[in-house]
């Protein structure tokens, strides 16, 4: 076990999408528990700092492969193929037209229920992207592809990251 | 303890092997000190057998004070010269304090934190907030007839790192060694959580007398998860007696302008609302300087005055479980801490948008203390193997400025600490040599929305055409919750690094100055202290590295054990002497030299974790 392992190693799991997040989260308790810095509170500076450096790392780890969209854009990176999302923004017409619709749809909105509502259905397509990411890297293996549907993701949570400022300040 | 067991019961090797740690919950209205003694955590209480210690510090003519209970109940008499619920005002300006002119104090609007002018002359929060502590100590350090290793003091979930950068700097002056500041909500979940031994999802809905946090937590298996939290470092049991005594003087046509008078109207709202726990009805009574205000009020017109605070709260929630992205059918138990949830508007509101009845069952005074108490004595190495593992987050987002005034987030509110998150960026202008770092907190997109917490330059840049250079900026947030950010440029390896020290904390000569103008530890020997605790320390780390050795010894070549073995040989020998900067020299060598070993033992713990066998199988 060594600090540069990658995500899935570390917390040994097989390298694909499908995950259980269940199992997941108690590998991460777990792991915490063995290497958290509070764990060594009595062994002075060199343990903590050991620990420091564990705790960070299966922290990231875990945050990468506890998210669907990281976890697979980090699969496509591990199979060679990086998403690369700031150079690579090209996105079919039909899904920009989508985009375009959605983002209208924000703005004409009117109280917090019709936002919400928008909200589900965009977190309806989210979900079936997902699982159609799902497929393409773990039944299929066409990362390029995959790669793709990642970028398309990113837009898709952007948006919905939008939808919850909006949601804040109808709170507000 | 994981890895290594420091003494087997009934070998302890000396008598400090247990250290004395304890839990304050340094409060807006009352503040508490806990232990865990015999295995369980217990509030101590004063000489005369009280827990609660109110938060209050009366400056008297003559120089001395009066601390607590006296304090209080000398608010209306003395208004000026006593000061209560100063948690409100750390780390604080006087531009941040809502309703500042309602409040009987003269303030000082000094750069950095808001002071206030007593008869003792001018005090800040800290200093007010010190005395509190150091009170608090002298009362743990009385019940053990010991001193203490250390203490948790818990803060608000919602503190920015200024409010608890200033809560360490009071705990500095009053001469404890903070083990951690942890959340006020996490540390009534250890408390409830331990006490019922739950697992799953839980809420705690947290409104104290100034402040309100919504935390949600995980737990499993003696692990506590922070997931997410909220709520408003400006909003709590104070503001429900504002809103009252403002509509009594509505509705009775009289004002309240002198500082007796303010106090004394805030003070009889208090009363009032207390009553209303219980009774359907009663009066608010204060004698003013223009009269007698006698204002009868019913408990559906308090719950109709103040309907608008516990919808704030309530809209606190809801951002939280979207954070979280969780439902609230999926919350297990919601908890009630804080004083304040004694009003029962409140919980029955919680409850209603739950669709549970929530938990009262541990006194909402004390269970925040006490799980202080658990996770001081689990820091200070006394808690059993595996007891307790606190896993929080960090409460509001870290960014850097960029072009045009903008925040760009390097790490979201929510995430688990420690963590290090690393971003890169480039040089705008041709032959650009030096980039200045500008390190803020919040979650709002314009700079001026946010707090700032440093800036600093990265300098000697090689002259590049514009975008050509590479400058990877790494953020990092220690267990503690401390910052360190660093910047590379990473073509050259010029690098440059802060420690985030906020710029309206306390300067280190500040808090020197403090200490010499005689305050809390002033009687103490400073010296003489400090050289038992280096000497302390010292024993600890030679015991705890010759256990390493003893345990996980094969892990090392001859040449390297020897290494070790002569760093600790030199350390005893130093430790002997009286110098404690030489053994802290040397307790430090020796955590140098053991790095590497530390690290081979980590590994054998990890995989020990990850095929799932127990330690002592190995």
């Amino acid at each position: 076990m060594q600090l540069s392992d990658d995500d899935f190693t570390l917390f040994g799991l097989p390298p694909q999408h499908a995950l259980d997040a269940a199992a997941l989260a108690e590998r991460w308790r777990a792991l915490q528990a063995r290497v958290h810095p509070d764990r060594f509170a009595g062994e002075g500076a060199a343990a903590q700092r050991v620990a420091m450096q564990w705790a960070v790392r299966v922290n990231e780890a875990y945050q990468r492969l506890k998210d669907p969209l990281k976890r697979a854009a980090y699969l496509c990176e591990l199979r060679g193929v990086p998403v690369d999302a700031h150079s690579n923004t090209a996105m079919p017409a039909a899904f920009l037209m989508q985009q375009m619709a959605w983002r209208e749809a924000l703005d004409e909105a009117a109280g917090a229920a019709a936002v919400e509502a928008l909200d589900d259905e965009v977190a309806a397509d989210e979900q079936r992207r997902l699982a159609e990411l799902g497929r393409t890297l773990d039944e299929a293996g066409d990362t390029a592809a995959a790669a793709q549907q990642v970028r398309a993701l990113m837009f898709v949570a952007r948006f919905r990251e939008d939808i919850a400022r909006r949601l804040e300040a109808l709170d507000a | 303890m994981a890895l290594l067991q420091l003494s087997e019961p009934g070998q302890t090797p000396d008598p400090h092997a247990r250290r004395i740690a304890v839990g304050i919950d340094l409060g807006t209205t009352h503040s508490l000190v806990a232990a865990v003694r015999h295995g369980v955590a217990e509030c101590l209480p004063d000489d005369q057998g009280r827990v609660i210690l109110p938060s209050v510090v009366r400056y008297l003519a003559g120089g001395g004070r009066q601390i607590g209970v006296d304090a209080r109940d000398a608010q209306a008499d003395d208004p000026e010269n006593t000061l209560a619920s100063v948690k409100r005002f750390m780390g604080r300006r006087l531009a941040d304090i809502a309703g500042a002119d309602k409040l009987p104090y003269r303030f000082v609007d000094q750069p950095g934190m808001v002071a206030i002018d007593t008869r003792a002359g001018v005090k800040t929060p800290v200093e007010v907030s010190a005395e509190i502590l150091a009170t608090l100590r002298y009362r743990a350090e009385d019940s053990f007839d010991d001193e203490l290793f250390g203490a948790v003091i818990t803060v608000p979930a919602y503190f920015d790192d200024a409010q608890r950068q200033a809560t360490k700097d009071a705990a500095q002056l009053a001469g404890l060694n903070v083990l951690r500041l942890i959340n006020e909500p996490t540390a009534a979940a250890v408390a409830y959580g331990l006490d019922n031994g739950s697992e799953g999802l839980y809420a705690v809905y947290d409104l104290g007398g100034g402040t309100f946090d919504i935390s949600l937590l995980r737990l499993a298996k003696g692990v506590f998860e922070v997931v997410a939290t909220g709520g408003d470092a400006a909003l709590g049991g104070d503001d429900f007696d504002h809103a009252l005594a403002d509509w009594a003087l509505a509705q009775a046509g009289q004002r309240a302008d002198s500082p007796h008078d303010k106090r004394a109207l805030l003070v009889a709202a208090r009363a009032a609302k207390e009553a209303l726990t219980d009774a359907e009805a009663t009066t608010l009574r204060c004698a003013l300087q223009g009269g007698e205000l006698a204002q009868p009020v019913t408990r559906a017109q308090f719950d109709a005055i103040t309907r608008p605070l516990v919808e704030r709260t309530l809209a606190a929630v809801r951002k939280v479980l979207r954070d979280a992205r969780v439902r609230k059918d999926e919350v297990q138990g919601v908890v009630m801490v804080g004083g304040s949830t004694r009003m029962p508007a409140v919980p029955a509101a919680v409850g209603e948008l739950f669709g549970r009845a929530p938990l009262t069952n541990l006194n909402p005074d004390e269970v925040v203390a006490l799980g202080a108490a658990i996770q001081a004595n689990a820091l200070a190495g006394n808690a059993r193997d595996g007891e307790l593992l606190l896993l929080d987050v960090i409460p509001l987002s870290l960014g850097l400025e960029t072009m045009g005034g903008l925040v760009e987030r390097v790490i979201e509110r929510n995430t688990t600490i420690p963590v290090a998150k690393a971003q890169d960026f480039t040089t705008f202008k041709d032959g650009q040599t030096a980039m200045a770092i500008h390190v803020l907190q919040g979650e709002r997109e314009l700079v001026s929305d946010c707090r700032s917490l440093a800036r600093f330059e990265l300098r000697g840049i090689p002259p590049m055409v514009a975008g050509a250079a590479r400058i990877r900026v790494t953020f990092q947030v220690d267990a503690d919750g401390l910052l360190s950010v660093s910047a590379k440029e990473l073509l050259s390896g010029v690098e440059a690094a802060v420690v985030v020290k906020p710029s309206y904390g306390l300067a280190d000569d500040e808090i020197a100055r403090m200490l010499q103008d005689g305050f809390a530890s002033a009687e103490a020997d400073m010296a003489a202290r400090s050289l038992r605790e280096s000497r302390v320390e010292a024993q600890r780390m030679g015991l705890a590295t010759r256990a390493a050795l003893a345990a996980d010894g094969e892990l090392l070549d001859a040449g390297q054990r020897q290494a070790i073995e002569a760093l600790l040989a030199e350390l005893d020998r130093i430790a002997a002497g009286s110098d404690h900067a030489a053994i802290d020299a040397a307790v430090e060598r020796l955590a140098e030299g053991t790095e590497a070993f530390a690290a081979a033992r980590m590994n054998r713990g990890i995989q020990a974790a990850l095929t799932g066998r127990k330690l002592d199988e190995l």
